[in-house]
């Protein structure tokens, strides 16, 4: 068996691609269990399902008022 | 699934002749009433016979008793006579398609950039489509009901076409195409396939799980959409097409789903279409990503005079699934301005 590894993929104004990882954990300290093979991780702070990416980077209309 | 009831000249045609023939060769479905289609992309007969010979490749039919009708070569013939009027009408279709993009190569150096700047410009403008927003806000249970059920011809398929390009394509876009059909496929747990999913969403609501009902009352449009995808899966020629067609579908997912959950919420309807909504909003998210950056880019990195015909296949999914949607809005439409009989 090879060794495993934690591969994360950059997607440009999108999400960050993780595979091969267990466990997200947020900035509150929750953990998110990683139930499929690649996840979307988010990176805009829009999603609405915090860890995981929900495409909302890209509804230009649901931009959040700082 | 027994073959569909035939609507017309062309599905009367194939279904005649994979019914009285139980061993081929088969005759050539008549041609003469090609020439009566003015416009396939609607045209329920005329999808409705090309639907019938590509589920020969799919799961074929109990009442067709030859097996080797699926590569009869005269059933071959009017295949390619019905795709080659689709193709073409499906090119008309995205010339006509208004493109304020700027050319491919104004996109980026090479190209994979260029592909997947336009994949991403291309899918950025729609917001979620008019029947998402529909099925959100407004739809009754019975039209809920009737979305699943024009849907259904795709969903209880969900990803097979798909299937197909696998072996054709190489390397890094392979890879990330065998990811994508796995997460597809249930990551390795038959109760998360979404095919069954889907399945257990219409059980839930004491609906068939079989195809044929739904293939019976399907519309031209929504034939038309998933054809489109057996179009492009099934010749070697137009695979770049299907992985830009994947792309596009993938990319126009997340939110509609988000929509649409919200709108099974609102009419209380059971955890099951809940669910299938659900996973699709994050798989969908991640699909995306993995359609545009690993597979389309990856293949044009491989083989780069692909780049011309993702896009194109990229347009054609919105345009022919955006026909799919229009035609299904009016139908609720018309259908809510009917005066009540009585
Ligand atoms: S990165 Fe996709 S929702 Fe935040």
């Amino acid at each position: 068996m090879s060794e495993r590894r934690v591969v994360v993929t950059d997607c440009p104004g999108g999400p960050l691609l993780v595979r091969g990882a267990d466990e997200v954990v947020g900035v509150d300290g929750t953990s998110a269990a990683v139930e499929r093979a690649v996840v979307a991780v988010c990176r805009c702070g829009r999603s609405e399902r915090m860890p995981w990416c929900d495409d909302s980077h890209r509804d230009r209309r649901r931009r959040k008022k700082p | 699934m027994r073959l569909p009831e035939p609507c017309g000249p062309l599905s009367e045609g194939v279904v005649e002749t994979l019914r009285a023939q139980p061993v081929g060769p088969h005759a050539v479905p008549e041609p003469r009433a090609m020439g009566d289609v003015t416009y396939p992309l609607t045209d329920r007969d005329f999808q409705l016979a090309l639907w019938i010979l590509y589920e020969l490749h799919y799961r074929g039919f109990d009442d067709v008793e030859d097996p080797r009708a699926e590569w009869d070569p005269l059933l071959m013939v009017s295949r390619a006579a019905l795709e080659r009027t689709y193709e073409h009408a499906v090119r008309e279709l995205v010339a006509e398609t208004p493109q304020d993009a700027p050319a491919l190569e104004d996109l980026g150096d090479t190209p994979a950039e260029q592909v997947t700047a336009a994949l991403v410009r291309m899918t950025a403008r729609s917001g979620p489509s008019d029947v998402a927003q529909f099925l959100h806000r407004r739809a009754s249970r019975e039209e809920f009901r009737s979305y699943l059920a024009e849907r259904a011809v795709y969903h209880l398929r969900e990803s097979d076409p798909q299937s197909f390009v696998l072996p054709r394509i190489g390397g890094a876009a392979k890879v990330a195409l065998a990811e994508l059909q796995y997460d597809e496929y249930g990551g390795g747990r038959a109760d998360r396939l979404h095919q069954t999913l889907f399945a257990r969403a219409l059980a839930s609501l004491e609906m068939p799980t079989d195809l044929a009902p739904y293939v019976a009352q399907a519309t031209g449009a929504t034939l038309a959409s998933v054809n489109l995808m057996s179009l492009f899966a099934l010749n070697r020629r137009l695979r770049g097409a299907a992985m830009g067609h994947l792309a596009a579908f993938e990319a126009t997912s997340s939110l509609p789903c988000e929509r649409i959950l919200r709108g099974a919420r609102r009419l209380g309807l059971p955890e099951a279409v809940q669910d299938y909504y659900d996973e699709h909003v994050e798989a969908d998210a991640v699909h995306e990503q993995v359609a545009i950056r690993g597979i389309c880019a990856a293949l044009v990195e491989d083989e780069p005079d692909l780049a011309p015909d993702v896009v194109l296949g990229a347009t054609a999914c919105l345009a022919v699934d955006g026909l799919a949607g229009e035609v299904l809005l009016e139908s609720w439409r018309s259908r809510r301005d009917a005066p009540v009989a009585g």
